[in-house]
């Protein structure tokens, strides 16, 4: 793309699907950046400064202006280089519509996914793996109605990208931590959408190693167990 | 627009519904207000929010939109030319009022919540002083979003905008805390701009005859704390 960015730095973890929700973005959109891989357990000066509230990535800076939040990141990327690829839709309820599923993406689907993994009494994960299920039904209901190939219609969009953490984190996560959750036979929509998303040519080049994701996960379930 | 194409399904005391409120007035919308009844929860509400079963819900045309913010910017989108711009036009402003919009509900307003259900002394201490942390993040960012313009009444410049809406809205039960804790959170020593801010906030056109006086919070506050006590 032949127009000016500006500088943008981008704050991220290789593993972390938020940080990679803003990568997915700025790529779809074409925007040039400069990456900077933090190590959370020794953070950098620059993410103190830029995020001193959270301390967390995602952050993007824009000629010198930082912002921190994956959403609110989203929306400005979205907003700010506007001439190409649409991430929102544009009439004001379809937009309304994707704004309600990614934060419910964020609020509930994402915590009680993590939460089932993490859980290992028996019967406390048996409510978290159902509290993750209900969760998960909703947003399969979602493309059961609308019948599209992803959120976004032809094209991914806000909460395709919000739902990136269903299509490629969660399973590594059920095979690490012996989870069962999202089956073809209960979510047979998200299990078609986790292909189509996975193998989009901008979010496959994307989205961080298998192994190593894996390999983390299950030294994690081990220590738990 | 008919009146009857817009329902705001909300309850009086509550804060988010506040938001949707203002947003209307700001715009000049004619709508209908349902008083949801809760206990048990009305179909309108269970059929119009089947996520959340939460107020406040906007149906305008005969399509629910739940949560407060996102009801807010569904209402700016939708009625533009209805009055001021309730989001800023610069995208970088924008997200920063998302930011600090996001943050009052993710960190203030739970924190504020928590005070009343506190499990002891030090448990107490700890919300109040989280509280008072997150208004001298706000005052500082007032400070700092009002130094760029010319206008320094609101966090929107010389109308109230989305972050005055986002954290305006939580004034009321700001000021029930004060009262119930005897902390003051929230005054000329500790928080100068907000102070004056939440004062021109108060009196805004789109804001005056909406929202709930405190008092009437106290009481709400006290029939809840009753209900909830373990007897």
């Amino acid at each position: 793309m032949a127009e000016d960015c500006g500088e943008v730095q981008f704050f991220g973890v290789g593993g972390s699907p938020y940080a990679r929700r803003v990568q997915i973005a700025l790529k779809l959109k074409g925007v040039k950046y400069t990456y900077f891989e933090e190590d959370l357990r020794n953070k950098s000066e620059l993410l103190l400064k830029y995020n001193p509230i959270y301390k967390k990535v995602p952050v993007l800076v824009h000629n010198g202006k930082p912002l921190a939040e994956s959403l609110v990141i989203l929306e400005y990327i979205d907003e700010n280089w506007n001439k190409n690829y649409a991430i929102l839709p544009q009439h004001p309820y379809d937009k309304a519509m994707a704004r309600f599923w990614a934060k419910f993406i964020d609020e509930k689907c994402i915590p009680t996914v993590v939460k089932a993994a993490w859980t290992i009494q028996n019967e406390e994960r048996e409510k978290a793996i159902q509290e993750a299920t209900e969760a998960l039904q909703f947003i399969e209901n979602e493309l059961k109605r609308y019948n599209h190939k992803f959120f976004g219609g032809d094209t991914i969009g806000l909460v395709d990208i919000a739902a990136s953490f269903i299509a490629y984190w969660l399973p590594l996560l059920e095979e690490a931590a012996d989870l069962t959750l999202l089956t073809v036979d209960k979510f047979p929509n998200l299990h078609k959408w986790s292909q189509e998303f996975t193998n989009h040519p901008v979010v496959k080049d994307n989205l961080p190693p298998r192994n190593g994701l894996l390999g983390f996960y299950k030294a994690r379930y081990a220590a738990l167990k | 627009m008919a009146k009857s194409e817009v329902k705001l399904l909300g309850a009086w005391p509550s804060p988010f519904v506040l938001r949707a409120r203002i947003a209307l007035n700001i715009k000049s919308v004619d709508y209908e207000f349902l008083e949801e009844t809760f206990q048990p929860k009305s179909q309108l509400l269970l059929q119009s929010n089947p996520v959340y079963k939460k107020i406040p819900v906007l149906i305008h045309e005969n399509k629910p939109i739940c949560e407060s913010l996102i009801i807010v910017q569904y209402v700016d989108d939708v009625w533009s030319s209805g009055g001021p711009s309730i989001l800023p036009a610069d995208p970088y402003d924008r997200a920063i009022a998302r930011f600090w919009a996001t943050y009052v509900d993710d960190k203030l307003f739970p924190a504020m919540k928590s005070i009343a259900g506190a499990k002891g002394e030090e448990e107490r201490k700890r919300l109040i002083k989280e509280v008072e942390e997150g208004l001298a993040l706000l005052e500082d960012a007032f400070n700092k979003i009002t130094s760029k313009g010319n206008n320094k009444l609101f966090f929107g410049g010389d109308q109230i905008g989305y972050l005055d809406i986002a954290f305006g809205s939580l004034l009321g039960w700001l000021r029930v805390t004060e009262i119930t804790t005897g902390v003051k959170l929230f005054d000329q020593v500790n928080t100068p701009g907000l102070a004056n801010w939440a004062e021109r906030f108060c009196a805004h056109a789109a804001v005056k005859d909406v929202m709930p006086h405190t008092h009437k919070l106290l009481e709400f506050a006290k029939t809840l704390m009753t209900k909830l006590a373990p007897i």
